[in-house]
């Protein structure tokens, strides 16, 4: 007679599966934070320096050592990339069951698509903005491409720092010389040999919504203006519920979705500094305005000035006609 | 340019233009001179005082109520001042306050603050 196991069971022995062994490491289980497509992400104990760390390790089936090999790269990447802005990787290891893994800092936040309800002046989420753009502009600096940049990979962190996660389908962008060993290592994916669109497991690298038409399309040669246009739809995404949108704003976030790479911004400070621009009460370039349009841009920046020097002219006009009796 | 120095300048030019509107004023036309001599120190000593404010305070509201509060109490000694049975407290201390509230604004908007201690 056969029996089978109850889904409840299946679900269960799955996730026992799915435990990494941390036997042999300085770590110690807590609890699993999250599931990605190739891994999972837990936070653990680090007993040596006794603080929580987060760990993540491939958690899907990986026969060529493709997984691995993209693990290891996205940890290399980002510990490239020291800057406030990226989630610091602290270690890399591989586990007793051969799964190569590696520990960053252990955000506790909100993603910013949760934070957003706490939050709605459009001045303080243009200004979130703009310090997503920032990392995202130093990893460019520093050749890297993003390529999935969305609010879901956005946290927020309890002391309102803002950090762009998930660099796991990161792409070095130019030949970037390798610090110290006088070597060069060549444009290329940092999943391992994947020069294509597809995944080993034939999903599209990139969040639909969020990819630039180059990128959706596996054009060669993506560059940063692709991070650009996914950069523009975080923007629509902030200011989708202002109502009404500027209307600088919502032709900052046109040039910046533009389906042509050309007519977007070409650089990410570019794109921030007009979003700056906008905040400061100063004129975009994406925002060509007549000089009714920049005279009252002009009187909203100097509402203050204006009105205490109306209130002065208008004290001193009053003093001239006015006679005690 | 640093805050007091800020405070300084920009008390001194509207100080020289509140004593200049007295001109409007027919009775103390003759006295202008020594009008415009006092309201520019009075500037003076209100915008270096409210510059100085701006350097420990980083703070639009406050900077603004520092500023009319100063205006406000320099209007008055000088107003007090006044000889004769006439002070003109109103006439002196509404331009007075206004000033002292235009300074503290741009002290607090512009200007550089201290700088970091550096080793």
């Amino acid at each position: 007679m056969t029996r089978y196991l109850s889904d409840s069971a299946m679900d269960r022995l799955r996730e026992a599966a799915d435990v990494p062994d941390l036997s042999g490491t300085r770590y110690q289980l807590v609890e699993k934070l999250g599931q990605g497509g190739m891994g999972g992400v837990f936070c653990v104990e680090d007993t040596e320096l006794e603080r929580r760390v987060a760990l993540k390790v491939i958690s899907v089936p990986d026969a060529d050592g493709m997984l691995s090999a993209r693990l290891l790269q996205e940890a290399r990447v980002i510990a490239k990339l020291e800057h406030p802005g990226i989630v610091p990787v602290h270690d890399a290891g591989v586990l007793s069951d051969g799964r190569p893994y590696y520990t960053m800092k252990l955000v506790q936040g909100k993603r910013l698509d949760e934070y957003l309800g706490t939050t709605a002046n459009l001045s303080d989420r243009l200004r979130i903005f703009l310090r997503i753009c920032d990392p995202v502009a130093f990893a460019h600096a520093h050749g890297v491409l993003h390529r999935d940049l969305k609010p879901a990979n956005v946290m927020i962190g309890p002391f309102g720092e803002v950090l762009v996660m998930d660099w796991g389908l990161s792409k070095l962008l130019q030949t970037v010389e390798a610090t110290g060993q006088g070597e060069d290592r060549k444009t290329g994916d940092v999943h391992a040999n994947s020069t294509t669109q597809l995944t080993a497991h034939g999903s599209v690298l990139g969040t639909p919504g969020y990819m630039a038409p180059e990128q959706v399309r596996g054009d060669a040669g993506l560059d940063q203006r692709a991070d650009v246009y996914s950069l523009g739809t975080i923007l629509q995404f902030l200011i989708a519920d202002a109502s009404p949108v500027p209307k600088a704003m919502a032709a900052i976030g046109k040039k910046a979705t533009a389906t042509d790479a050309v007519e977007r911004y070409q650089t990410v400070p570019e794109l921030a500094s007009d979003v700056a621009h906008f905040l400061d009460g100063l004129s975009v370039n994406a925002y060509p305005e007549g000089p009714l349009g920049r005279a009252w841009r002009w009187i909203r920046r100097n509402q203050v000035w204006i009105l205490l020097l109306l209130a002065y002219v208008l004290a001193r006009t009053l003093l001239i006609f006015w006679r005690p009796r | 340019m640093n805050k007091a120095l800020l405070g300084l300048l920009l008390g001194g030019i509207l100080g020289v233009l509140d004593g200049l509107s007295a001109w409007f004023t027919p009775a103390v036309r003759n006295q202008l001179l020594g009008i415009v001599i006092g309201s520019t120190v009075k500037g003076l000593i209100c915008g270096v005082l409210i510059g100085f404010f701006a350097r420990k305070v980083n703070s639009l509201a406050l900077g603004i109520v520092f500023g009319l509060g100063i205006g406000l109490l320099l209007a008055y000694a000088v107003a007090a001042m006044q000889p004769g049975p006439n002070h003109y407290y109103f006439e002196i201390m509404l331009p007075g306050g206004i000033v002292g509230t235009i300074i503290g604004y741009a002290t607090q908007r512009f200007g550089e603050g201290p700088q970091a201690a550096t080793r």
